[in-house]
């Protein structure tokens, strides 16, 4: 019992020492700490701006394109010498549409139809798009022929990226791909208010073309579509039938441990190896037709399935115990439970999980790539079966185009496939706050 | 009759079945003993027990009957005495077919009197939108016309056999209708079936991955040995030598693997200490409305397709990083526009979002209780978070990681667009490398020839990449897993 008779001058020292506990350091520390949280933030943020800024500034030129405004003649010399059009329909579809188009230029520009080289040049302002533009108006209203018709015509891509600005004019005109005579011309008809910027209808609809004023995403966007169909018509009821039957019936077992941990491995295998998968089973074991959408809708089902699960697991899960059982006790069968009860509820859910997979599906490209819809298809797909490309498809397509009006139209391509994403996006989370239920 | 019309008619048969069945149901029903199904229970029996059988037969006979006229048209044509048989045969049968499919689109006046040689044939069926290739022979045309004819065949027979079971299957259904026949039950099994086959398709998947790659990894193997392809340090496949004789190509793993790892790693060493300090701070010390704005922003890096990264790199950060390069060391760009390091940053990027989020979860799940007794003794907040709260959540943090790293692994469309293809063996991450998803999208694209090792060698890679991910995820799982156990 030594420490009740303590000394009581020890116990009352003087003055009061306080440890030197390192506030001061300490602080400092936590402030680093901070800052390193809120660096990594910004840098975070940083990039994503960086991102956007990148794809826009480089992008947004691509809804507008060059064309100029020509009258020009349909003289029936050049489109039907022979006059044989009433009984071979081949003369209108294999005219040379494009000398019309040269010269009617030409004409405006007063330059002599014998002056060879200049006329060579002046018809590289032209794009050769204009002999398919003249080939349907002429072929559809061949009483057109012999008239002279006002008309925008689609400028060269070199031209384009020039009038745009995009081309750098300081450099020897040797070293760049419009020569001086043809910014000349190009700065006469801007100043006439014949050459102008109008928007790019062509983007949406044109097919695949080694021109890049003439080539767009008709196409990809088609057959994106049909891929988006066939994935939400396969994988949300397939999805919502598994996930029903793992939440609510699987009693625990050897299968449906293996069932779960198959699609929590699923969900991060990498994804071209479901491309392989589609490559080897659906192309070459069941002989479907290579670039078709059938086999990447097929291939993306496979892809988004795990996603879908696991949100409607996660959605069904969040139903509350007593919805159930009420609904048994009040007579109703497990199965009439489950669809007239339990579903309902969780539909919110599930339709959220869905667009989100069906975003991430929008925007895979590496298993289509291995299927074949790196594919050159310049017209429409009808049919699944038929050979398209996919929005991702194309712009990657487009990313390996060397031409600066290439670079312009990838990035145009992104802005359309993020525009397409974020509307989805938009939408499940619009979805989710006005039916979300908190029980 | 189209497979769709068949399909049409048999759905409509069951129809008719449900509601044949449901009044039949109601008019059973006197009142006098109770039910025990709800009569619409009666009309989907109806409707299941017509409509089931019919689409399975319509199924199994549509594979069958391709599968035999195939071997029936093998059969017609004269054995060749060429070396590889099954090429030269398959080539012909391909032939065959587009003979068939063009003679289908043919008017009956033009098939009365159908050109009996092949270069005849030719131009009257590309007239009809049909390009056929130039190597057709003679022989062929009765080979297609008979494969034509069976097939119509086999469609009528398929399409009245359907028909008949369709029928058959509802007047069963109807004849069993009664009140107190189980009708509800059977439906519910029906469904319990139809819940558990489709829970099945996960195994599927998994299996029809695994046993697609195996069996061409297989036949990769017997022309290329495993050791040279696992330990081979030399990538050369020599696409021009393809199907010709003695040049095989060198399909050597480790260039590969070592530039997925190594762009990886750089990946993984830019976004962990980001994501992970992003996670700290919003977990820790963000108040609620910066985080409610920051959050969703992070995560926007996330929905963003590999494409556009990939895009991004190849126009954005690869010639900034060179143009940098230059600028330093006055003129030399040593950084090249596609190289590890831009590969790496870009795609470490896209791992920002992942590591961030997951981490975010962990750290929130570490209870509460921790911190206050860590806070309580004295520690400041960073002290907290570096000596409690992460050791708790650590294992947590590193299944997180372990499932980051698989992706960046596995990821595919930035590292084709900014790492180059040249499969060089180095460590300096300026220059160029290449890694095991490239070269199976560059062996893949382009015109395939089946059997040669150049595109086998894809199925090898993918297999590789697939194991090498799955142990990763698998062992990832089980930490995320024990560790969430821990605290729940």
């Amino acid at each position: 019992m030594t420490d009740t008779t303590l000394n009581p001058a020890a116990v009352a020292p003087a003055k009061v020492v306080r440890r030197d506990i390192g506030l001061k350091r300490r602080y400092a520390a936590e402030r680093r700490f901070k800052i390193y949280g809120i660096t990594a933030i910004a840098i975070g943020l940083f990039f994503l701006v960086a991102l956007l800024y990148s794809v826009i500034s480089n992008g947004y030129t691509a809804f507008w394109q060059t064309e100029v405004s020509l009258s020009v003649k349909l003289d029936e010399k050049v489109i039907d010498p022979t006059n044989k059009r009433a009984t071979d329909p081949t003369v209108l579809l294999t005219a040379n549409y494009p000398i019309l188009v040269r010269n009617a230029l030409a004409e405006k520009l007063g330059v002599s139809l014998d002056d060879k080289p200049a006329i060579r040049e002046l018809s590289k302002l032209v794009s050769d798009g204009s002999r398919s533009q003249l080939r349907e108006l002429v072929s559809g209203n061949p009483a057109l022929i012999g008239t002279t018709q006002n008309l925008w015509v689609l400028t060269g891509g070199d031209i384009d990226s020039a009038f745009k600005g995009q081309i750098d004019l300081s450099v020897d005109q040797a070293n760049r791909k419009v020569s001086d005579r043809q910014v000349a011309w190009m700065n006469t008809l801007a100043k006439e208010g014949a050459m102008a910027q109008r928007f790019n209808s062509g983007l949406f609809t044109f097919g695949a073309s080694s021109r890049p004023e003439t080539s767009g995403l008709g196409v990809a966007l088609i057959g994106s579509l049909y891929m988006m169909l066939i994935v939400l018509c396969l994988s949300l009821p397939i999805g919502v039938a598994a996930s029903i039957y793992l939440e609510e019936y699987a009693k625990k077992s050897r299968l449906t441990d293996i069932i779960e941990v198959n699609i929590n491995n699923l969900a991060a295998v990498p994804s071209i190896v479901f491309g392989l998968l589609g490559l080897a089973v659906f192309i070459n074991f069941f002989g479907l037709p290579r670039s078709a959408s059938l086999v990447g809708g097929l291939v993306l089902t496979l892809m988004t399935l795990p996603t879908i699960i696991i949100a409607t697991r996660a959605a069904l899960r969040a139903v509350p115990p007593s919805i159930r059982s009420a609904a048994l006790g009040i007579g109703a069968s497990k199965t009439q439970m489950v669809f007239h009860h339990v579903l309902p509820l969780a539909a919110p859910g599930i339709l959220t999980g869905t667009i989100i997979g069906l975003a991430h599906a929008l925007g895979e490209t590496a298993p289509l790539l291995l299927i074949g819809m790196v594919a050159f298809v310049a017209n429409y797909p009808v049919t699944p079966l038929d050979p398209s490309t996919a929005l991702p498809v194309q712009i990657y397509m487009w990313a390996n185009e060397a031409e600066r009006a290439f670079v312009e139209r990838t990035s145009g391509a992104i802005i359309v496939l993020l525009l397409f994403l974020a509307v989805m996006n938009i939408g499940a989370i619009i979805l989710r706050r006005r039916f979300e239920r908190r029980w | 009759m189209s497979t769709l019309l068949v399909l049409v008619i048999v759905v409509a048969i069951g129809l008719v079945g449900f509601f044949l069945g449901r009044q039949r149901a109601i008019s059973k029903d006197d009142r006098s003993v109770k039910a025990h199904s709800l009569p619409h229970y009666h009309g989907w029996w109806v409707f299941l027990v017509s409509v089931l059988p019919a689409i399975i037969f319509i199924l199994v006979w549509a594979i069958g009957s391709s599968f035999y006229i195939e071997r029936q048209a093998i059969n017609s044509l004269p054995v060749h005495n060429s070396e590889s048989v099954i090429a030269s045969q398959s080539l012909e049968l391909g032939m065959v077919g587009g003979i068939a499919r063009g003679l289908d689109k043919l008017t009956d006046q033009e098939r009365a009197n159908l050109p009996t040689t092949f270069s005849e044939l030719r131009p009257l069926l590309s007239s009809k939108g049909v390009a056929l290739a130039t190597e057709g022979q003679d022989f062929m045309i009765p080979v297609a016309v008979q494969w034509n004819k069976s097939t119509a065949r086999a469609h009528n027979i398929g399409a009245v056999v359907a028909i008949v079971l369709a029928v058959a299957g509802a007047i069963f259904g109807l004849s069993g209708v009664n009140v107190r026949t189980r009708a509800r039950n059977n439906v519910e099994r029906i469904i319990l079936w139809g819940l558990l086959a489709a829970s099945t398709i996960a195994i599927l998947t998994t299996v029809g991955i695994v046993l697609s790659m195996l069996f061409q990894t297989i036949t990769f193997f017997q022309s290329v040995t495993p050791s040279s392809f696992f330990f081979g340090t030399v990538w050369d496949p020599r696409f021009s030598a393809a199907g010709g004789n003695g040049a095989q190509g060198q399909f050597g793993l480790i260039p590969l693997l070592a530039g997925t790892l190594y762009i990886a790693l750089v990946a993984m060493l830019f976004a962990v200490p980001v994501g992970l300090f992003a996670a700290i701070y919003m977990a820790e010390y963000a108040s609620r409305s910066v985080r409610s704005v920051v959050k969703p922003l992070l995560e926007v890096l996330a929905g963003i397709p590999t494409i556009v990264y990939g895009f991004f790199a190849l126009v954005t950060v690869g010639p900034f990083l060179r143009d940098i390069s230059a600028a330093i060391s006055g003129g030399y760009p040593f950084i090249m526009a596609q190289s590890v390091l831009t590969a790496g940053i870009v795609m470490g990027v896209m791992l920002i979002p992942f590591v961030s989020s997951l981490s975010d979860d962990i750290i929130t799940a570490v209870p509460g209780s921790l911190r206050d007794g860590s806070l309580g003794l004295g520690s400041t907040r960073s002290e907290t978070i570096r000596r409690v709260v992460l050791p708790a959540a650590l294992p947590g943090i590193v299944g997180a990681l372990l499932l980051t790293a698989s992706r960046a692994i596995g990821e595919t469309m930035i590292v084709v667009l900014a790492a180059g293809v040249a499969a060089n063996l180095n460590i300096n991450p300026f220059d160029a490398m290449t890694t095991i998803t490239v070269k199976i999208v560059n062996q893949l694209t382009g015109d395939l020839e089946f059997n040669s090792p150049q595109t086998l060698v894809a199925f090898a890679l993918g297999l590789t990449l697939f194991f090498i991910t799955l142990a990763m995820n698998i062992f990832a799982l089980y930490i995320v897993r024990k560790y969430r156990e821990q605290y729940e």
